[in-house]
């Protein structure tokens, strides 16, 4: 607060300020001993301890101050033990204060407590511009593992509390976080038979929620593009459902294609040029692909039966789909160009909504058999399937950019005939099929979509 | 065998719907009139839903036209053509036991068949628009196999 200008010139001398996300610079700050080796803990097994871990607020000078630097804290704790990955430590139990901590940590201090890791940090409010200094610990070997200084305007608080969380990540878990990322989705609220469902839009822990649409039309399925400006979906505008795309920076809403008759579940090519989708012509639903430039579109698959919820592969090569063409609905994975199907699910139950995860590893989908959804994961030959949570009604999964989280929705039953009980929620879930947890949004929520990292 | 058994029973439960849900239509809209006195306009979607049947039903997954509710299909056609001048959507809607996608592309199929049966008992293709609303708009709120056989259904609604 006192000479923001000095301080940020100290640190503009040392290195260049690098653009993290709009608005946001970030510049190393130097330590005497920033490690390059240190703790990074493993967690391809399936399932692990979590890290202990210590997030003191941040100091700052002034209440102003200081309650942002809370905020900040809270924001990356909230994130970090809802990963399921770290077990942030109760602050109640610390002995250093936060500006004791931010000046030079006692190490001691923290390790009494168990913490594996420290973080500290210091925020300068000067009007609407927000300065973030933050430091994250090895407590073993009690050196700096990173150190960074955040400048934006102050109204981009969260989005910084979220790339230091990434940064914390990355850092102790060797892989990219997710935290700062939005989850587009559906809206649902009203009488199940005259349900008004909009599309809206959060961060990733339910923060920040704003719908994109007002519920005149339904909206479904919104899918993000891979530079997260614009998201295709499928809307009832005129009582004739298509697919559409809504640009998030303008708000302009456009059809896509010219089909004659229904589109739906779109999904954006890894590159961002096309849009894949399935289209009703005669009694058939077919895969199509349209390429966003030139609006031309290719017809992909011709077979007897409903083809539908297309996805590619991250590499683009490969595209994974649901098809009733066997008699029942089962996945298939094909060549983008339409050529080389093969059938992958082969266990109890139908298999719907599949999505390839980033990394390329795994197929997430919906399994229904015996009366009960299921969500699972199997690799991309069908081998290793595994169900990761089970219950009365549950699908639509998405993965988080790093592919180490799914979010999907699970419904409630109608408890009478008037559907009292009825309910539909945003879970997310680790792969590994533990943490399960709801994502608290204002009314009832289904269909959602992670975002690309926005840094 | 149980799964025929089960099939059985199925539809002698929505043969006994389909009365239900007509009746209890009919009484709704009679009662909604504004003339009141069981005044029916003809062509309208009153006189659809009481002198006619205004939906059939499906089997889970199916979207083929059940043998039991030809007839409902063959008695719109007729009243078609003694109505020539009305429009109708054909609107085809699926259960919750199932995806939001698939049930969508389920819905179009399930119209689409209806409407083909339609064309085929002489109405002009063009007096019939289809959509679908797939698993997100159902009639029955419960969450039962009555409810859900009463939600496997293509209704024509006259525009």
């Amino acid at each position: 607060m006192k000479t923001p200008a000095i301080h940020r010139r100290a640190l503009f001398a040392s290195a260049a300020a690098t653009l993290v996300a709009p608005g946001i610079w970030s510049t190393p700050l130097p330590a005497a001993a920033q490690g390059t080796g240190g703790t990074v803990i493993d967690i391809t097994r399936a399932r692990t301890e979590p890290i202990p871990i210590a997030v003191p607020d941040m100091a700052g000078a002034g209440p102003d101050a200081q309650r942002m630097g809370q905020n900040i804290a809270r924001v990356i704790v909230n994130n970090l033990r809802s990963s399921g990955l770290f077990r942030p430590i109760e602050r109640a139990a610390f002995i250093q204060t936060p500006e004791a901590a931010a000046q030079a940590p006692r190490f001691q201090d923290w390790r009494v407590l168990g913490a594996v890791a420290l973080t500290t940090g210091r925020v300068e409010l000067s009007g609407d511009r927000l300065r973030v200094e933050f430091r994250l610990w090895d407590i073993l070997p009690e050196q700096q593992a990173l150190g960074t200084a955040y400048n934006a305007t102050a109204s981009n608080w969260r989005q910084i509390a979220h790339i230091i969380s990434d940064d914390i990540y990355k850092r102790l878990l060797g892989e990219d976080g997710y935290f700062n990322t939005r989850v587009a989705y559906v809206s649902e609220s009203g009488p199940r038979d005259r349900r008004t469902r909009r599309l809206a839009i959060m961060d990733q822990d339910g923060e920040n929620h704003r719908f994109l649409t007002d519920g005149q039309f339904q909206a479904l399925t919104p899918r993000f593009h891979p530079n997260a400006t614009q998201i295709a979906f499928m809307s009832y505008l005129r009582n004739e459902p298509r697919v559409y795309l809504f640009n998030l920076q303008t708000g302009r809403q456009e059809v896509l294609g010219n089909f004659g008759g229904m589109t739906l579940s779109p999904r954006f090519s890894p590159d961002g040029r096309s849009v894949i989708l399935s289209a009703i012509r005669g009694g058939d639903a077919s895969i199509f692909v349209v390429d966003l430039a030139s609006r031309r579109e290719r017809q992909l698959t011709n077979a007897a039966g409903l083809d539908v919820s297309p996805c590619f592969s991250p590499d683009g090569q490969q595209i994974v789909f649901n098809s009733d063409r066997g008699g029942d609905q089962q996945l298939y994975v094909m060549d983008a160009n339409g050529g080389g199907v093969r059938r992958i699910s082969f266990g109890n139950g139908r298999y719907a909504t599949p999505v390839w995860s980033p990394r390329g590893d795994l197929i997430a989908f919906t399994r229904i058999g015996r009366g009960q959804f299921a969500i699972g994961v199997m690799r991309p030959d069908g081998s290793g399937e595994r169900i990761l949570s089970e219950g009365w009604s549950m699908e639509s999964p998405t993965f988080a950019p790093n592919g180490r989280v799914l979010m999907f929705y699970r419904e409630t039953p109608a408890r009478d005939a008037r559907g009292a009980g009825f309910s539909a929620r945003i879970s997310s879930i680790d792969i590994a099929g533990f943490n399960e947890r709801q994502v608290v949004t204002p009314n009832d929520a289904t269909d959602p979509s992670w975002s690309p990292l926005l840094s | 065998m149980s799964t025929a058994k089960t099939l059985l029973s199925l539809m002698a439960a929505t043969g006994l719907l389909v009365a239900c849900s007509n009746t209890e239509q009919a009484a709704v809209t009679a009662g909604a009139g504004a003339g009141g006195a069981g005044q029916i306009r003809p062509g309208s979607q009153e006189d659809l839903v009481a002198n006619v049947g205004d939906r059939v039903f499906f089997d889970t997954d199916r979207s083929t036209i059940r043998a039991d509710q030809r007839t409902v299909l063959d008695r719109q056609a007729s009243w078609m053509q003694q109505n020539a001048a009305v429009q109708v959507t054909v609107e085809g809607h699926a259960d919750e036991r199932g995806t939001r996608e698939y049930n969508l592309a389920l819905g179009q199929r399930r119209a689409n068949s209806a409407r083909d049966v339609l064309v085929a008992g002489g109405v002009a293709p063009a007096r019939i628009q289809t959509i679908s609303y797939g698993k997100d708009r159902p009639e029955a709120l419960g969450s039962n196999e009555d409810a859900w056989a009463q939600n496997r259904r293509a209704v024509t609604v006259v525009r």
